[in-house]
């Protein structure tokens, strides 16, 4: 989990006809890279907001919560109970919830929230990102999902769920 | 009874005549010549074709094997499209020892090479008008130096270069009076008139050149040459004609010789008399134009002195072969073995051996000397004649399998022939008279050998009709069986004369697709909208502006006066591949702009009515393009509106160039 401050952890994709070759935002524990000002030069015209790195306080303390969570994934297992186990799951499982929570909240705001002066404004339409998955965004096909550091996230999520599941109802059956 | 028959007589005679009339040519081409000249929608072709634009000045880019235009490279002639020659970047490109030269006449373009194969890195080109050699960089397609040559009446033997791209070589096609003496009378020509051969060094790291030394040599004309290579690396050979020194009437008067020479030149034996500082240094003048990426501005410098070798006194540098009826085209094969001479008077095509050509000198086997330079006995220097090959053969190029193909004017064909037996294979028409041809790599020690493209000098009726200018043609063989198959006719820009063709999978790879802003260090440059601004020094106003979709930044400016002149400087803020912004501006004497991402260049403009005038981006580059656009004002002399500027600004708001 430590590969996390080194690897992307999510990735937003997008596809135009102008842009076979597609256009990629990876988002970092503390940065945004990839085709950042492309993506905001072209969002200007339907009044998104400029997409900054300094606009997402999320980039400050992330690396304090995984931190964190690395923390006590390492003290569970030198505790080496199952409660420990239970705490340190209880708490990967609310981290991913929230992470989602706040990513969908500054989607929501960033696809709603929008320039009444843009050039384009089209009655009724909004332009929030797709939480996970593909959406059609006017010409553009948007696609959001996790990166490298995502999925170790989630692989070390169902390892430990694993665990906890054999322990559970295999280990306490034997006798 | 009588005049039925006769009539009949009559009849017959008149079919059997008609049946007797040759018939045009009809052949087309194979059946299966459109799926091998295809390339689907989206998908590239295998090799990048050069193409000499003629007398366009250009150098032209095109996909083999569909012949699709990609680009015009703008290099000797300006380009109001580009802007090329007239913005305040590139003037400087086309500055010469006789000023500002706006069109030149480019005849061969020569691919650099690095152990004798094709590297890609830049591609070489002639004036053959205004003697100069450009070099354009093969990252962005762009001219990147013109080194103009003097000594020269016309630069045609040239650019060609050595295995390593050591050297680029200039021979001049006119002899010329030179030094104090240059107003002699023509008919002194013999005794006042030279020849000179430049030697042009390439820097490997950044592909400078510089005039590494010249060769003054007999007054006659040179065609064209090509280096040696293996074994011949440290030699070139020259085709050259007139050795009549003929100085009127030339189609006659330098055609009476039954044979001219091939020049062999020894440049390492140069090199060495350069290090025993046997040269001379010679006073000259010539332009050196050098375009700087990172300014995107181009400087000019005169130079005035050159280091020359006097081949007449200096021995063993330079020898001549005899070589029938005013040889033109001079070519070495991937062996670096054979030379194949193409008199263009001739009826056969005389292959020297460079083995023979260096036993020929141990022996001393000389049949005389021409000017103080010793000539070696044809039959001495000869490796066989190729017979019957057809008439007026004029350039050979190489396959990957012992193979030669000569394009032959006259009879309007190419001849493959064998270049070890000198036995003829194969022969094909070409629609019509063929000049130049060229095998992708044919020049190189490595040949692709695939298709041979064919660049005709007569068009005729292979197109529709456009008055009596017709476009100018190419024409793509394929060689690949022992048959050549003529697979597709393509129009070219300009008359096309040389070409060399490189696998694509060189290039692509390593063009550029924009300029980074963080790399721009134009003096002029607005590196983001916060630096926009209108500054004025005296009588010049200097707009720094910014393009970006979908505007311009300032798009409003005031202040302007009667008798200013106006330099829009204008940055492409855009970071993204393929979003040029252009610039123009209504009553523009000179041209428009074409500003590609993160690049700056300068449009000079001076008013000569007071008003408001309108300038726009003519590059459509967004849904809002049409909207990419500004006002100028332009006051009387003297008058007292002050200088301002904004984007964005309704009525007077305050100037704000710190947004």
């Amino acid at each position: 989990m430590v590969s996390a401050y080194f690897v992307p952890l999510w990735q937003i994709l997008m596809w135009a006809p102008q842009y076979p070759e597609g256009l990629e935002m990876k988002i970092w524990i503390n940065t945004l890279t990839g085709d950042v000002k492309i993506i905001s030069a072209l969002n200007h015209y339907i009044g998104m907001k400029h997409i900054e790195v300094a606009m997402f306080p999320e980039f400050g303390y992330m690396i304090y919560i995984v931190g964190a969570i690395i923390g006590t994934g390492l003290v569970a297992a030198w505790w080496g109970t199952r409660m420990g186990l239970w705490t340190f799951l209880l708490l990967l499982l609310l981290t991913g919830v929230s992470a989602l929570v706040d990513f969908y909240l500054w989607g929501y705001d960033y696809g709603h929230n929008l320039d009444p002066t843009a050039a384009i404004t089209i009655p009724g339409m909004s332009y929030q990102p797709p939480l996970i998955g593909t959406k059609q965004l006017l010409n553009f096909t948007a696609f959001s999902g996790p990166d490298i550091g995502g999925w170790i996230f989630i692989t070390a999520t169902a390892l430990v769920a694993a665990t906890l599941l054999y322990e559970h109802f295999i280990r306490k059956q034997k006798p | 009874m009588r005049t039925p028959l006769a009539v009949l007589i009559a009849l017959l005679a008149v079919t059997v005549f008609q049946m007797c009339k040759p018939q045009a040519p009809t052949l087309i081409s194979g059946t299966d010549a459109a799926i091998k000249a295809y390339v689907p929608p989206g998908k590239y072709d295998e090799f990048y074709n050069f193409v000499s634009g003629g007398f366009s000045g250009q150098m032209t880019v095109y996909g083999l094997p569909s012949g699709r235009l990609f680009r015009v490279i703008p290099v000797f002639s300006e380009d109001p499209t580009t802007g090329y020659g007239y913005s305040e970047e590139t003037k400087a490109m086309l500055n010469t020892s006789h000023g500002y030269v706006p069109w030149d006449d480019l005849h061969h373009p020569a691919i650099s090479t690095t152990r004798g194969e094709h590297d890609g890195r830049w591609v070489f080109g002639n004036a053959n008008n205004t003697p100069r050699v450009a070099r354009i960089d093969l990252k962005t397609f762009r001219t990147a130096e013109i080194l103009e040559l003097p000594n020269s009446g016309g630069n045609h033997s040239s650019p060609f270069i050595t295995e390593n791209t050591e050297y680029v070589v200039a021979g001049t096609r006119f002899s010329v009076p030179i030094g104090d003496k240059t107003d002699v009378p023509i008919s002194s020509f013999k005794e006042n008139f030279k020849g000179y051969i430049s030697f042009i060094s390439v820097d490997p790291k950044d592909g400078k050149m510089n005039i590494a030394f010249q060769l003054k040599t007999p007054g006659v004309s040179f065609d064209l040459s090509r280096a040696g290579k293996g074994p011949s690396h440290g030699w070139f050979f020259f085709s050259c004609y007139n050795t009549e020194q003929a100085y009127t009437l030339l189609e006659v008067n330098a055609s009476q010789k039954d044979k001219d020479f091939i020049m062999a030149v020894n440049w390492k034996k140069a090199e060495e008399y350069i290090a025993a500082g046997k040269g001379e240094k010679v006073k000259a003048r010539y332009a050196r134009n050098r375009y700087d990426e990172t300014t995107h501005t181009a400087t000019s410098e005169i130079l005035t002195e050159v280091l020359q070798l006097d081949p007449a006194q200096l021995k063993d540098i330079i020898f001549f072969i005899p070589c029938p009826k005013s040889p033109h085209g001079c070519d070495t094969d991937p062996t670096g073995e054979y030379i194949v001479g193409s008199g263009k008077l001739a009826a056969l095509i005389p292959v020297f051996s460079f083995t023979k050509i260096q036993q020929a000198i141990a022996n001393k086997e000389f049949e005389g000397e021409f000017a103080g330079i010793p000539v070696i006995k044809y039959e001495a220097a000869l490796h066989g004649e190729v017979k019957k090959p057809g008439l007026g053969p004029l350039h050979t190029e190489f396959d990957d399998r012992g193979n030669a193909y000569t394009s032959f004017f006259v009879s309007s064909e190419i001849v493959k022939w064998n270049v070890k037996t000198l036995e003829v294979l194969d022969r094909v028409p070409t629609y019509y008279s063929i000049g130049h041809l060229c095998v992708p790599g044919g020049p190189t020690r490595k040949p692709h050998g695939k298709y041979v493209i064919a660049y005709n000098k007569i068009t005729k009726d292979r197109y529709l009709p456009t008055g009596p200018e017709l476009t100018q043609s190419a024409q793509i063989y394929d060689i690949t069986g022992d048959k050549m198959k003529l697979i597709l006719d393509f129009p070219t820009i300009g008359e096309p004369h040389y070409a060399e063709a490189i696998p694509a999978s060189i290039i692509m790879p390593q063009s550029v697709k924009i300029f980074k802003l963080e790399e721009n260090k134009h003096p002029y440059a607005a590196l983001g909208e916060g630096q926009a601004k209108v500054e004025r020094k005296g009588n010049q106003v200097h707009v720094y502006m910014t393009a970006i979709r979908s505007h311009l930044t300032p798009d409003n400016i005031e202040g302007v006066k009667l008798g200013d002149d106006v330099y829009f400087h204008v940055t492409n803020l855009e970071q993204d591949w393929d979003v040029p912004h252009g610039f123009a501006i209504k009553g523009a004497n000179n041209a428009e702009l074409l500003i590609m991402p993160g690049e700056t260049a300068t449009l000079k403009w001076k008013p000569l009515n007071i008003g408001v005038f309108p300038f726009y981006c003519t590059d459509f580059c967004s849904a809002l393009h049409q909207e990419m656009q500004g006002y100028i004002r332009v006051s009387p002399a003297g008058s007292a509106v002050p200088l301002k500027y904004s984007t964005g600004k309704i009525e007077d708001a305050a100037i704000d160039a710190s947004r």
